[in-house]
């Protein structure tokens, strides 16, 4: 049991982490841009795809450089030709840009990598059990994805509240044309914390890539549970996503190893009922719903506390 | 100010104008008859079929995005519940030979669709914008995955089915055959289509754009603006509900991809292609899209990349849609002006088409080289035969690509500056009346 638990506290830590890594940077760009970057979890695959292509290139390493500096590079031109066309039309426009986007990247991927799994591998530097609990090996790769997670944490945290780089984006966000008048060309600080932010993305998905499965519908899956953390943290926080990030990675994991149901508590129902959906709902197990957990905590948070966790603002 | 004093209430039509208005839907009501009896291969009806369901279900997308100003990721939720229902519907009547005809099950379904609206509805509609995205996004996928987890309801994988043609027969209407099943798709799309118009024309439906172009204001003068899209909410849900019934029936068969993030997008595609801004806007948009899909998928292997470029050229340059272009020319047409754009638009066309071809040639070798990279190079996209591996394609792909888009550039410049000066001069021309 104690077992279970401290695994699943590794795990659920590891996963919320990588989440917090995209949700920074959804975050951050909405909160400049004022809209929900929809592509963004398509970025978190590129990053996974050109990981693995320039891995098998040139070895992992190089890979967690290029390859984020690739997927930013090609955010930043999706801000510089894309949105900032769009961004007179409205933010309708803009979050329905970023929609076809996240299709075409989907379509794109699928047709260069294929719709099945690629075997991206664990580098061989790092594939070697980094420590026993219980009897259970702990990969050190996981330890390797928390450890670059919490440095790029911790890193974002400094350069957004300690340096003077952090103190002119923190100003664009609420006060763009006092900024413009300083000096400060706005626009191309957009451009570039759009850029930042789907690195950000694109290194979580180098990173994970190894670990979780590395294919074409990898986006689709995550980029719902990205939504819900931030929506779930409260629009435009960064500490609420933090925390709606972690919550969402434990209670995921912790989900996925309790193979409890209505009927193992209460017992089997009556035989009448024993093939109509009302025995689906007492049979299934906690383990089987754990993909649905994010959204119902979303729709949990809905009734109960609207704004989200830590957000401010009604709308 | 022009905007307000438009959508004000316009005086009351007269009688030319009343009798032309209904004129149209007898048309219409005439075309849908017609219909079968000129195209009338089994593949056709089929296609209309589908357009029609499509139809519905983009117009009932409209009331929320297009009139009440809420961008939902989610709709497919309605018309995949409203399916499901009306399968176990049919199932049920046929099971204990109730005297309910089948083409009272589409109301069934969208009574489904109005209760699952009206239930998730209220929480939902609490905030607008961005953050309703969002949220439609979570629930539906809530939905969506659910339905694989409830097998004996959703029918897992594989999904529930029916057979229609057990139902109480009224008229001795069997539908079996495809074409009766067009004349009830028909029929429903015409009830729905004239039931959402007169929708936008009821206080409700200007309350709901009032409360797209600005809630504060409406809540100042009293209304809450929550209801009022809530309520809109509902009614979309209902439309959406009948569409999925309709599908359901069309193809004797629901299941989970009913609910999915590929339906709630297609129907996204569709109204904003159409024309978010009009009412036959999602009309337009759902046979663009329908016939689009149907043609293209025989035409190359990967249009659903087509697709997504399409649309997402349509949101940088032509936010209207199709019907928003169509509708620009209309005071030119008024002046009588539309043969003075006509040079530059096909001097445009020349080098857009062939930065268009370009790019094709470009995607259809990729695809040659990742998908199926050991067949015969010599393929046909569109129609046009080429070599895939020759050197000689892919120079004539970059050319058509560079000198397409700078020629491109320059022409649609021009088409600018003849468009501000055509349009003054209509301008001119129907004020000097």
């Amino acid at each position: 049991m104690l077992e279970l638990i401290v695994i699943s506290t590794l795990n659920g830590v590891l996963y919320g982490m990588l989440l917090f890594l995209m949700a920074s940077g959804l975050t951050v760009i909405f909160s400049m841009l004022g809209v929900l970057n929809f592509a963004h979890a398509s970025f978190y695959m590129l990053g996974a795809f050109f990981g693995y292509q320039i891995s098998r290139w040139t070895g992992f390493w190089p890979a967690l450089i290029v390859a984020p500096l690739l997927a930013g590079a090609i955010g930043a031109a999706v801000e510089r030709f894309g949105l900032r066309r769009v961004h007179r039309n409205g933010h309708v426009a803009e979050l329905l840009f970023t929609f076809g986007l996240a299709f075409a990247i989907e379509e794109v991927v699928s047709i260069i990598w294929g719709k099945v799994p690629v075997d991206y591998r664990v580098p061989a530097l790092l594939d070697f059990p980094a420590f026993t609990i219980f009897s259970t090996n702990y990969p050190a790769y996981k330890m390797f994805m928390l450890a670059v997670s919490i440095v790029i944490f911790v890193g974002l945290l400094v350069v957004l509240k300690k340096t003077r780089i952090g103190l002119i984006v923190q100003a664009a966000l609420t006060h763009p044309h006092m900024v413009a008048h300083l000096g400060h060309n706005v626009e191309r600080i957009f451009m570039l914390v759009f850029g930042v932010g789907t690195a950000l993305a694109a290194v979580a998905g180098v990173i994970a890539g190894p670990s979780l499965v590395t294919q074409s519908n990898m986006a689709a899956l995550l980029g719902p549970i990205l939504f819900v953390v931030v929506v779930v943290g409260g629009l435009g926080s960064l500490p609420g996503a933090f925390i709606a990030s972690l919550l969402i990675g434990l209670l995921q994991t912790f989900a996925v190893s309790v193979n409890g149901s209505l009927a193992s508590v209460f017992g089997p129902l009556g035989p009448d009922l024993a093939q109509t959906w009302l025995s689906d709902i007492w049979n299934v197990t906690i383990a089987q719903i754990a993909p649905i957990m994010p959204y119902l905590l979303l729709v949990l948070i809905l009734i109960f506390r609207p704004m989200g966790l830590l957000g401010t603002r009604e709308t | 100010m022009t905007d307000l004093a438009s959508s004000a209430a316009p005086p009351r039509p007269t009688l030319s104008d009343r009798a032309k208005f209904y004129a149209i839907w007898i048309a219409t009501a005439l075309a849908l008859l017609l219909l079968p009896k000129v195209f009338a291969s089994g593949g056709s009806l089929t296609t209309f079929s589908l357009v029609g369901i499509s139809i519905i279900f983009a117009l009932s997308y409209n009331i929320l995005l297009g009139q009440t100003g809420m961008l939902s990721f989610g709709h497919a939720v309605y018309y995949g519940l409203g399916g499901f229902l009306a399968i176990h519907i049919i199932n049920i009547l046929a099971g204990n030979k109730f005297p309910i005809p089948l083409p009272l099950v589409p109301l069934i379904g969208g009574v489904a669709g109005l209760f699952f609206a009206a239930l998730i509805g209220w929480v939902m509609t609490q905030r607008s914008g961005t953050a309703f995205a969002m949220i439609s996004l979570g629930l539906a996928e809530l939905v969506a995955s659910s339905a694989l987890i409830l097998r004996s309801f959703f029918g897992g994988e594989a999904g529930i089915s029916a057979n229609r043609t057990k139902l109480f027969r009224v008229f001795d209407l069997s539908f079996g055959p495809q074409i009766q099943i067009y004349y009830l798709v028909a029929a429903w799309t015409l009830i729905a289509i004239i039931a959402m118009y007169a929708l936008t024309r009821t206080p409700l439906g200007r309350m709901c754009n009032a409360v797209r172009d600005n809630p504060e204001r409406v809540q100042f003068v009293g209304y809450d603006p929550h209801v009022v899209r809530y309520l809109a909410f509902c009614f979309s849900g209902f439309f959406a509900g009948i569409a999925g019934a309709l599908a359901a029936i069309n193809f004797e068969i629901a299941n989970s991809a009913y609910l999915g993030a590929v339906q709630s997008g297609t129907v996204l595609f569709a109204a904003y292609i159409g024309g978010i801004g009009f009412f036959i806007g999602p009309i337009v948009g759902a046979i663009f899209v329908t016939v689009l899909s149907l043609a293209l998928s025989d035409l190359t292997q990967v249009w659903q990349l087509y697709f997504g470029l399409f649309f997402i050229i349509v949101v940088l340059f032509a936010p209207g849609g199709i019907t928003g272009v169509l509708m620009m020319h209309r005071p030119l047409l008024r002046a009588g002006m539309l043969m003075r754009m006509l040079p530059s638009y096909l001097i445009a066309a020349l080098p857009t088409l062939a930065l268009l071809i370009g790019l094709m040639l470009m995607i259809e070798t990729t695809v040659h080289y990742t998908v199926n990279p050991h067949e015969d190079p010599n393929r046909v996209a569109f129609g046009i035969p080429f070599n895939a591996a020759s050197p000689l394609t892919w120079a004539a792909s970059a050319v058509l690509v560079v000198v397409g888009f700078i020629l491109a550039r320059m022409a649609w410049s021009r088409v600018a500056q003849t468009w501000d000066a055509t349009l003054t001069a209509a301008r001119a021309k129907v004020h000097a009346l």
